[in-house]
């Protein structure tokens, strides 16, 4: 009883010593988000870009990607290392084991003890890396952002696959052509609240406005979570729900292979176009059975040669990221930087039997 | 304690391995030793080494709290909200502070009143703390922090005239007050006592319940500062920020010697081996070690820690049997 007193009353006074601080410390006036003043260091002073500048030799790049045992990003950061060689330079890929917004910080510190004259990352959080890479920029190291891009101000380029608008709209021209187009469609997301899908799907919406999709409807935007069985699940709804359907886009990879499993083996298979955006070795087996005729994504073996080849041209000094210089990826040919330092890869790979077994990703 | 085993104390093991790590690390790799690699492998440590200190005092009365990177994934979280809705930070850092205290008290009233083992209540909480801190923030990330302060705990700014960053020799502040606690009070006698043989403590006039109590709110307390500084140091909060972090700053102080099973151990040890993991990691990087083979070295040292004194004392025990039935000359 006696012990029980005692340590209620101490741990009420801790509290209320703490409470009572607050209150003093609500009483001055604090920094607050709108009393705080931005962040006005600027970007990094720029050089004037010379486009007639030779790609320097013995660049060392060094690709940063959102973990190291994710394929797909080991066949972009590959790609990389191999362009890298081509301009007589040498890559390495180097990254943490887990996807945390904080795991990349330290290997950006290691690079810059290392003297690398470029960085390409593929960011997990957009702001959680930006301290160690304007330390990098201060020491005239280039950083590059490729694939997921970081806060506008933490790097000179971005790299980004394919356009927003253009991967939206292209899923629309695609499935009006294979549905002549006219017919009910409908959409298989990712999760509700997926930026990239999201602004895709925004697209999709904009196309099926134009006149020459007037007999085409798109009948329900449905969400599978990036989760198979709930993808899979969501697919037969929508067969069930619209018997007249003719199509299903999935811009994911998930909602894609679910939707082509279910379809494959229902008696829907042939009478039901499903497109989208997904990878080749999980989509093999529907094209080749026919439930699939061409699904579309970017190669990401060109987006890590261009990557590399995007920092070489910065190293070397043909352009500083201003947007409207160009500079030469190599067999990729001539880029033009765009806003805020963006640079489209370019139109999405468009995946079918005639060129399946090319890529292995 | 022969000399034999004195020398082999597991601390003293990892204190010699931390200075091998660096006069190997200054010798072989370009870059090791310069004071901006050392600040940012330093800083890089911050939050591992704050939450260790707590833990150490913890793990030596026999308890343990894996509840405490949940905790600051759940201040990270609120501190991001709450800027997001305009509160001053001065306020906001309390606030976290105090809900830190609230977190370790419910952990600590259920090991204490309820009587709960520490391992399965703080298994618990550790899901509940990480629950509480995707409802408050979500998926989103707030980034906006004033610059004044996130200088504060990044390594562009160190302690004037040194390349230690501030939370850094915050740590080292903390550390010497937890080693006096530890290994200069009586308080820090019970601690032992507790870890060693809790109901003969209880029976000796300690108060167990109250000092286990304590313990549980300190490391709430500063987990939640920890999960400011992280927020701070990265420049953005979120909802799984430290996610997994508890199982690194347990293997840190077990490297540093801190018996699990507790009662054994010392504060130097355990900073030695929080230390040890971070200089390691960043040598290892630096040498473009990939990140699995060092979760497979970082999992062999901590094997070694757990048995090297075991093979110690099987050891002794021999030379003591051999000393004993050898003839009288």
């Amino acid at each position: 009883m006696h012990l029980r007193s005692r340590t209620r009353r101490s741990t009420l006074a801790a509290v209320s010593a703490v409470s009572a601080l607050a209150v003093t410390l609500a009483g001055c006036s604090g920094t607050t988000k709108d009393s705080a003043a931005k962040d006005s260091t600027g970007s990094v002073a720029k050089a004037s870009a010379n486009p007639d500048a030779a790609l320097k030799k013995d660049l060392k790049l060094a690709f940063l990607p959102k973990q190291i045992n994710n394929p797909y990003e080991k066949i972009v950061d590959e790609a990389g290392i191999e362009a890298a060689k081509e301009f007589g330079g040498t890559g390495k890929e180097v990254g943490p084991s887990d996807a945390s917004a904080s795991s990349q910080v330290s290997y950006i510190n290691t690079l810059i003890q290392q003297r690398q004259d470029a960085i390409l990352i593929a960011a997990n959080d957009p702001n959680a890396v930006c301290t160690p890479l304007k330390t990098a920029m201060k020491q005239d190291i280039k950083v590059v952002a490729y694939d997921s891009d970081t806060a506008k101000d933490c790097r000179q380029l971005f790299i980004n696959q394919a356009s927003s608008e253009e991967i939206g709209r292209s899923q629309v021209r695609n499935i009006a052509e294979q549905l002549g187009h006219k017919g009910e469609i409908a959409i298989l997301s990712a999760t509700q609240n997926a930026t990239n899908q999201n602004t895709w799907i925004e697209f999709m919406k904009d196309e099926l406005k134009k006149p020459e999709y007037k007999d085409m409807k798109l009948v329900k935007v449905a969400y599978g979570d990036d989760d198979d069985q709930k993808s899979f699940q969501e697919t037969q709804g929508l067969l069930k729900a619209y018997p007249n359907l003719k199509g299903i886009i999935s811009p994911t990879t998930v909602g894609i292979a679910a939707a082509a499993r279910y379809i494959s083996s229902s008696s829907y298979k042939g009478k039901v176009v499903v497109k989208g955006l997904g990878t080749p070795n999980q989509m093999r087996k529907y094209v080749k059975d026919g439930t699939v005729e061409q699904f579309a994504l970017w190669n990401p073996k060109d987006l890590g040669y261009l990557g590399a080849y995007a920092a070489a041209a910065l190293a070397s000094g043909q352009i500083t990221g201003t947007e409207g210089e160009k500079f030469k990826a190599g067999r990729l040919g001539e880029y033009t930087i765009g806003k805020d330092g963006e640079i489209i890869l370019g139109p999405p790979t468009v995946f079918d039997k005639s060129n399946i077994d090319q890529f292995d990703f | 304690m022969s000399p034999l085993a004195k020398l082999l104390r597991w601390d003293s093991v990892v204190g010699a391995l931390l200075v091998a790590v660096f006069l190997v690390g200054t010798g072989t790799t370009d870059g090791f030793a310069d004071t901006a690699n050392l600040s940012a492998a330093l800083n890089d440590i911050a939050e591992v080494a704050l939450i260790a200190l707590p833990m150490t005092l913890l793990v030596v009365a026999g308890q343990v709290d894996l509840s405490v990177a949940s905790m600051l994934g759940l201040s990270s979280a609120l501190a991001g909200s709450l800027w997001d809705a305009g509160w001053a930070f001065e306020l906001i850092v309390p606030v976290c502070l105090l809900v830190g205290a609230l977190g370790g008290l419910l952990n600590g009233w259920l090991v204490t009143r309820v009587g709960l083992p520490s391992l399965a209540v703080t298994i618990g909480t550790l899901a509940l703390f990480r629950g509480l801190a995707s409802v408050v923030l979500g998926t989103k990330a707030v980034a906006d922090f004033p610059e004044s302060y996130a200088q504060w705990a990044t390594y562009t700014q160190t302690v004037p005239g040194t390349f230690i960053p501030y939370p850094v020799a915050l740590f080292a502040v903390l550390a010497v007050v937890a080693a006096v606690v530890l290994h200069g009070a009586g308080f820090g006698r019970s601690l032992f006592a507790i870890g060693a043989q809790e109901d003969a403590a209880y029976f000796a006039g300690i108060r167990v319940k109250r000092i286990k109590l304590a313990l549980f709110v300190v490391s709430g307390t500063v987990a939640s500062f920890a999960g400011i500084v992280y927020t701070l140091r990265y420049g953005s909060a979120r909802a799984d920020n430290g996610f997994g972090l508890e199982l690194v700053v347990i293997a840190s102080v077990l490297l540093g010697g801190i018996d699990f099973d507790g009662g054994k151990g010392t504060l130097g040890g355990a900073v030695a081996g929080v230390l040890l993991v971070g200089l390691l990691r960043n040598l290892l990087t630096l040498n473009d070690v990939s990140s699995e083979i060092q979760v497979v070295v970082t999992g062999v040292l901590l094997i070694a820690s757990v048995l090297t004194p075991r093979l110690v004392a099987v050891l002794t025990e021999r030379r003591h049997r051999r000393a004993a039935t050898e003839p009288v000359p």
